[in-house]
C-alpha cells in the first residue's frame, strides 16, 4: 500500500466542534422572521376514506393562515405517496396540515377540522391478504407487479401448508434461477427446507423528518433533515413546482437516517406549499409520535428456504421464497434483495429465488441500511449455522468453505449475472476468529452457570458499497488553501471528510490547510451519490482523487509554463509544485493559485471537462476565476460491482429461569479495502452490529388486530438497544482486513451496510446455540420464545404472524 | 425601566397600576426586548382563541432562570417544560427534543449538578436553580470541556443527535467520580439513547474525558 499521510490515518472532522457546543444547526433549530408552526391531521384508521372534510370552523381561528388538503397538492400516481391524501392507507397518515402563528393554534385549528371518515377493510399480515378471501391493504389490489397494482390471491390448497407451520408456496410475479435445482439436492449430504420470520422495523433516527421553508424571489429556501444533499435537489423542485436553479437546500446536520431520509421524504412538500401560500416562513415539526408513522420502516419478510449442503457444507442448491410485508405504498425490492445477496454471501451452485410483496395497512416501507440483505443474512444465518451443526463442521468453517472469493459472481435482483470488484471474505473470517477467539469460545457453549448457559455464533453478511461516475470539485485559492465541495450529506457517517482527504492526499495537502464546503447548495456543491447505500466512500474517494489529480496535473502545468521545461519534470509536494532535478525552482500553491486565475481558460474553470454533471457546471462556473480548479468525472476503471462484506461473532447469556438474554461480548470484522479513517469505520462497524443486534433482541411493531391501531410506538416499546444490552465492561472489538480494492485508486469500499446483518445474524445463532441447537427462526426473539421452548410449551403465536 | 423591576406575577384580571395594566406592562417589556421571547411556537401569543377568555388561574409569567451562570428573564406559560424554554424563548438550541416523552435523554440538562430530562422538567420549577446546557460548557476563551474535548479527541458519537444530552450527563458524572469503570460509565450514560449505536465510542470518549479531568 502505498505511504500515505492521510488515508488511514486517525484525526477529528472539523464538525466535531459545532457539534459538541451545540452550535451545529439541524432542521429544527432554524428560525426565520415571522415563521409559523404546521400540524397535521392525521387518520386515526389503519383505511379509510374522507367522506368529507370542512375546514371552515378551522381557518375562523384568530392566528390560524393556511390549511393544506390532498386537493391542493400535484396527483400522485399509484402505488406512490402523496404528502396529504383523501384515502389513508395507514394509520398516522396525514390527511390535512394547518399552519398558523404558534404550534398550539395549529394544534386547536387540526381539532377543530370537521373530517368524516368511512373505514375500510384493511390487512396487517400478507398472508392474511393472499387468502382466497383475504382483504387488500389498497383499493386498487394487494401487490405491485411491473409499476402496475395487481391483486394475487392463493388456493385454499396453497394454504395448506400453514398448517404444517411451512410458508405457503402460491402463484408470484417474479422468479429467476440458475443451475440445475433438483441435481443440487439430489448431490447434498444434508438438505434442509425451513421456514422463517423477520420483522418490519421502524428507521427511529433520533431526529425526526422536521422541515422548515421560506420563499424568497421566486426561490425556495429549505431546510430538511435529508441524508443526500445533491441528490435530494431535484425532488424538492418537483414538489415545489420549481426548477433546481430555484432550490437553496440548508442541511449541514442531519440526526440520522438509516436510509429513511435519502433523498428527501414524502411530507417536503408540506412546509413547502404552506410557506407559498402564506408567503411566511413554515415550520413542520415531526414528533417523535408522527415519526413512528411516517417514518419508514425495513419491510419485514415471510421466507422459506431449502438449501442442500454437501459433506463440507458446500452449498448445492438454493430455493428461496420470500413473502414481502410492502407497507401501503412504493415498490420496495427488498424481497429480491434477500436473494441477490444470499446469492452473492453464499454462492450457491444452484439457485432459484421467488417472491412477493404484498401490501399491508401499516407504515410506509423505504431502505433501511442493507435493505433486503440484512432480512436475508438474519433468516439464512441460522439455517448455515444449523447445517454446520448437523454435519459437524465448525460453524464459522461453513461460511469460509461457501464465501466469495475473488471476482466473484452473484445475481442481480432480477437474475442478471454479475461479478464483485474484489472479496477477501475469508480473510475477514480468518481475522474475526483470531480478535475473537473463536476456537476456545466455543468451548463455552452450553457451558451453565446457575441460571445462565453461555451460547457463541457467527454470521457472514454482505451488502453493497459503493457506486462509480460522480464528480470531484476542489478550488486552491491563493489564500494557499484547498477547499473541497462536495454535495454528499452529513448524516454521521462523515463522509463528507473522509472522502474528501482523497483530494489532499492526491496534492499532499496539509489537512489543516483545507476547507471542506458542504450541505448547502448556494456554496456550489458538485453532483454526488447518493448518501446512501454505503455509495459514497466508494464513490467519492474516487471523485475527489479524480479532482486532485487534474489539479495536481494543472499545478505542474502552470509551473512549466512560467519556468520551463515539461510539466512531467515538477513535483507537487509541501505546497509547492517545483523542479524535481532542483527543488529551489518552483511556486508555492498559493502563487500557482494565483497564477492560474492570470491563465484563466481550464486552469481557474472558465473552461470545464465536457463530460461533468450539469450541477458540477454550474457550480464550477461559479467559482471560476477563484482559483486552480481541479474538477474531473470518476472515469476509473470500473471492475465489477464494489461490495463489503462484516463477519460477526458473539457470545450471550441465556438465563433459562427468566428468558432474559444478555450480549456478552461481539467482535466483527469487515472486508471493505483500504481503511479511510479507522474511528469512523470502528463506529460504522459496531453501530450497524449494534443495530443487528435490536433486529435479534429488541425491535419490533406490535398492532391491535381487531383495530389495525399501532401499539408498540415508543422508544420504550420498540426499543432499540441502549449501552446497557451490550458488553461494556471492556470495548467491543472490531477489525478490517484492509486490503485495497485492486479496481479502485486508494482501494476503499463502502462499509455503511453489512455489519447489519452480522450483528442480528451472529445473535441468534448464540441463542440457538446456548439452547443446544434449538432455532426460533424468528426475530426478535423475546424471554417469553425462551421460557416456552424450554418448557415444551405451544408457542404464543404462530411462527410466521405478523405485528404481535 | 430596568428589566429587574418587571412585576413578576399575572392576576386572573388586567388589574391596574399606575395607569399601567400588568398584562400590557409585561406586553410592553417583552416587546421593548427587555425580556426575551423570540419566537411563538407552542406558546401562544395572545392571538389565538384563548385569548378572548381569561387566563385559568393565576399564574407567574416572567420569570428569573439561572442558565449558564447567567440571570435570564424569560416570559414562560404555566404548562411550558424547559426544553421548550430554553430552544424556544433563550435560543439555546444545542439541547435536542428527540422524543419529547422522558424516552431518549436528547434533552438532558443539568439542573443544580444533576442531569434531567428537560423535556419532561417544567420551566416554572426550575426558577433559582442553576441551569446548565451544552452552551454553558465552553469556556469564553474557547477553551472546551475536558467531556467535549475527549469526545472531539475520540471522533465520538455519529450523527450526534443525541449527543449533548450524553455530554452533560457525562459531566455530571465526572463531576462526581472522576474515576469513573467503563460499567460506571456505561450505568451513568444509560438514560441517553443513540441510535447511531456509536455506544463504543462515547465510552472511549468517556474514559478519555476521565483522564483529561484528572489531569486538569
Amino acid at each position: 500500500m502505498p505511504d500515505y499521510k492521510l488515508i488511514g490515518k486517525n484525526y477529528s472532522t472539523s464538525d466535531l466542534v459545532a457539534k459538541v457546543t451545540g452550535r451545529a444547526k439541524y432542521a429544527e433549530d432554524f428560525r426565520a422572521e415571522g415563521m409559523l408552526f404546521t400540524k397535521l391531521l392525521s387518520s386515526p384508521m389503519p383505511h379509510a376514506r374522507v367522506r368529507s372534510l370542512n375546514t371552515r370552523a378551522a381557518e375562523r381561528i384568530p392566528g390560524v393562515e393556511a390549511i393544506l388538503t390532498a386537493d391542493q397538492l400535484l396527483s400522485v400516481e399509484a402505488p406512490n405517496e402523496a404528502a396529504l391524501t383523501n384515502e389513508p392507507l395507514y394509520e398516522g397518515e396525514p390527511i390535512a396540515a394547518v399552519a398558523a402563528v404558534d404550534e398550539l393554534t395549529a394544534a386547536e385549528a387540526v381539532e377543530r377540522i370537521q373530517v368524516e371518515l368511512e373505514p375500510l377493510p384493511f390487512s396487517l399480515d400478507p398472508l392474511d391478504s393472499l387468502r382466497p378471501n383475504g382483504p387488500n391493504a389498497r383499493s386498487d389490489g394487494n401487490t405491485v407487479v411491473d409499476g402496475e397494482v395487481k391483486t394475487i390471491k392463493w388456493t385454499e390448497t396453497d394454504f395448506a401448508e400453514l398448517a404444517q407451520g411451512r410458508l405457503p408456496m402460491g402463484e408470484v410475479p417474479q422468479e429467476w434461477s440458475y443451475g440445475d435445482l433438483d441435481a443440487g439436492f439430489a448431490e447434498a449430504e444434508l438438505v434442509l427446507d425451513e421456514t422463517a420470520f423477520n420483522q418490519s422495523l421502524s428507521h427511529q433516527p433520533l431526529e425526526t423528518r422536521t422541515c422548515m421553508a421560506y420563499w424568497q424571489n421566486g426561490k425556495v429556501y429549505v431546510h430538511p433533515s435529508v441524508q443526500s444533499t445533491a441528490r435530494s435537489v431535484g425532488r424538492i423542485a418537483r414538489y415545489a413546482g420549481v426548477s433546481p436553479d430555484d432550490v437553496v437546500l440548508i442541511n449541514e446536520y442531519t440526526g440520522g437516517g438509516f436510509g429513511s431520509k435519502g433523498s428527501g421524504y414524502p411530507q417536503i412538500p408540506i412546509p413547502v406549499l404552506l410557506s407559498k401560500m402564506t408567503g411566511k416562513p413554515v415550520m413542520m415539526r415531526v414528533t417523535r409520535r408522527e415519526e413512528n408513522f411516517i417514518g419508514r420502516a425495513r419491510p419485514g419478510i415471510q421466507a422459506r428456504a431449502k438449501i442442500g449442503f454437501r459433506r463440507d457444507g458446500r452449498i448445492t442448491a438454493m430455493d428461496l421464497f420470500v413473502v414481502q410485508d410492502g407497507g401501503p405504498y412504493g415498490a420496495s425490492g427488498d424481497y429480491l434483495t434477500a436473494a441477490r445477496i444470499a446469492s452473492l454471501a453464499y454462492q450457491p451452485l444452484a439457485m432459484r429465488a421467488r417472491g412477493i410483496s404484498i401490501y399491508t395497512n401499516t407504515p410506509p416501507r423505504g431502505a433501511q441500511r442493507a435493505p433486503g440483505g440484512v432480512q436475508g443474512i438474519t433468516v439464512l444465518s441460522p439455517v448455515m449455522d444449523s447445517a454446520a451443526r448437523q454435519l459437524g463442521i465448525d460453524r464459522a468453517e461453513i461460511l469460509k468453505v461457501n464465501a466469495p472469493k475473488g471476482q466473484a459472481s452473484y445475481r442481480e435482483r432480477n437474475g442478471d449475472e454479475s461479478h464483485v470488484t474484489s472479496a477477501f471474505v475469508r480473510e475477514a473470517i480468518d481475522k474475526g476468529m483470531e480478535i475473537f477467539n473463536w476456537r476456545e469460545r466455543q468451548a463455552r457453549s452450553g457451558q451453565r452457570r446457575g441460571s445462565k448457559v453461555t451460547g457463541t455464533g457467527v454470521a457472514l453478511s454482505s451488502y453493497s458499497a459503493g457506486s462509480t461516475g460522480m464528480d470531484g470539485l476542489i478550488v486552491l485559492k491563493p489564500d494557499g488553501k484547498l477547499y473541497i465541495h462536495t454535495g454528499i450529506g452529513n448524516l454521521g457517517t462523515e463522509s463528507v471528510w473522509d472522502t474528501s482527504r482523497a483530494a489532499a492526499e492526491a496534492l499532499d495537502m496539509p489537512w489543516e490547510k483545507t476547507e471542506v464546503v458542504w450541505g448547502n447548495t448556494s456554496r456550489h456543491l458538485p453532483w454526488s451519490a447518493s448518501q446512501g447505500g454505503s455509495q459514497t466512500t466508494h464513490a467519492h474517494t474516487r471523485s475527489n482523487w479524480a479532482a486532485g489529480l487534474d489539479a495536481k496535473r494543472k499545478l505542474q502545468e502552470v509551473a512549466a509554463r512560467d519556468l520551463g521545461e515539461d510539466p512531467d519534470a515538477y513535483e507537487v509536494a509541501n505546497e509547492r509544485v517545483y523542479r524535481r532535478s532542483n527543488p529551489s525552482q518552483g511556486m508555492s500553491f498559493a502563487q500557482a493559485a494565483e497564477r492560474a486565475i492570470e491563465l484563466g481558460g481550464r486552469y481557474d474553470g472558465h473552461e470545464l471537462p465536457e463530460d461533468i454533471n450539469g450541477m458540477t457546471v454550474k457550480s464550477a462556473t461559479a467559482l471560476a476565476g477563484l482559483g486552480l480548479m481541479g474538477v474531473a468525472r470518476d472515469n476509473f476503471e470500473v471492475g465489477g460491482r464494489s461490495m463489503s462484506h462484516v463477519v460477526g461473532f458473539a457470545e450471550v447469556e441465556v438465563d433459562i429461569e427468566t428468558g432474559k438474554i444478555k450480549v456478552l461480548d461481539f467482535a466483527a470484522c469487515a472486508d471493505c479495502g483500504t481503511i479511510l479513517h479507522p474511528r469512523n469505520l470502528g463506529g460504522q462497524i459496531l453501530g450497524g452490529v449494534i443495530q443487528g443486534i435490536g433486529i435479534a433482541l429488541s425491535q419490533k411493531w406490535v398492532f391491535d388486530r381487531r383495530w389495525g391501531l399501532l401499539v408498540a410506538k415508543k422508544f420504550y416499546s420498540n426499543r432499540p438497544p441502549g449501552i446497557l444490552d451490550l458488553p461494556h465492561h471492556e470495548p467491543m472489538k472490531w477489525a478490517a482486513v484492509d486490503i485495497p480494492d485492486p479496481f479502485s485508486p486508494i482501494g476503499a469500499r463502502g462499509i455503511g451496510e453489512p455489519p447489519v446483518g452480522a450483528g442480528s445474524g451472529a445473535i441468534l445463532c448464540a441463542i440457538a446455540d446456548a439452547l443446544g441447537g434449538s432455532y426460533f427462526n424468528r426475530s426478535p426473539v423475546s424471554a417469553d420464545m425462551i421460557l416456552t421452548e424450554l418448557e415444551r410449551l405451544p408457542a404464543a403465536h404462530d411462527l410466521l404472524m405478523t405485528h404481535v | 425601566m430596568a428589566s429587574g423591576e418587571i412585576i413578576e406575577t399575572i392576576g386572573t384580571t388586567d388589574k391596574t397600576n399606575g395607569g399601567v395594566s400588568r398584562r400590557g406592562f409585561i406586553k410592553g417589556a417583552i416587546a421593548s426586548g427587555a425580556a426575551v421571547s423570540s419566537s411563538a411556537y407552542v406558546f401562544r401569543e395572545q392571538i389565538g382563541v384563548l385569548a378572548q377568555s381569561p387566563a385559568l388561574g393565576a399564574v407567574e409569567r416572567l420569570i428569573t432562570l439561572n442558565v449558564n451562570g447567567q440571570s435570564r428573564r424569560v416570559d414562560v406559560a404555566k404548562q411550558e417544560t424547559l426544553v421548550m424554554t430554553l430552544r424556544y424563548k433563550l435560543g439555546l438550541t444545542g439541547t435536542k427534543i428527540g422524543c419529547d416523552r422522558a424516552e431518549c435523554g436528547s434533552c438532558t440538562v443539568l439542573i443544580d449538578g444533576l442531569p434531567h430530562y428537560a423535556c419532561s422538567v417544567l420551566t416554572h420549577n426550575v426558577r433559582g436553580r442553576a441551569i446548565q446546557t451544552i452552551e454553558g460548557l465552553e469556556r469564553p476563551d474557547g477553551t472546551l470541556h475536558p467531556v467535549q474535548q475527549a469526545v472531539v479527541d475520540e471522533q465520538g458519537f455519529q450523527c450526534a443527535f443525541c449527543m449533548s444530552g450524553f455530554i452533560m450527563s457525562a459531566t455530571a458524572l465526572l463531576e462526581e467520580n472522576p474515576n469513573p469503570t467503563r460499567t460506571q460509565a456505561a450505568e451513568a450514560l444509560s438514560g441517553n439513547l443513540c441510535r447511531c449505536a456509536d455506544y463504543n465510542k462515547i465510552l472511549d470518549s468517556v474514559m478519555r474525558a476521565a483522564e483529561y479531568t484528572r489531569g486538569a
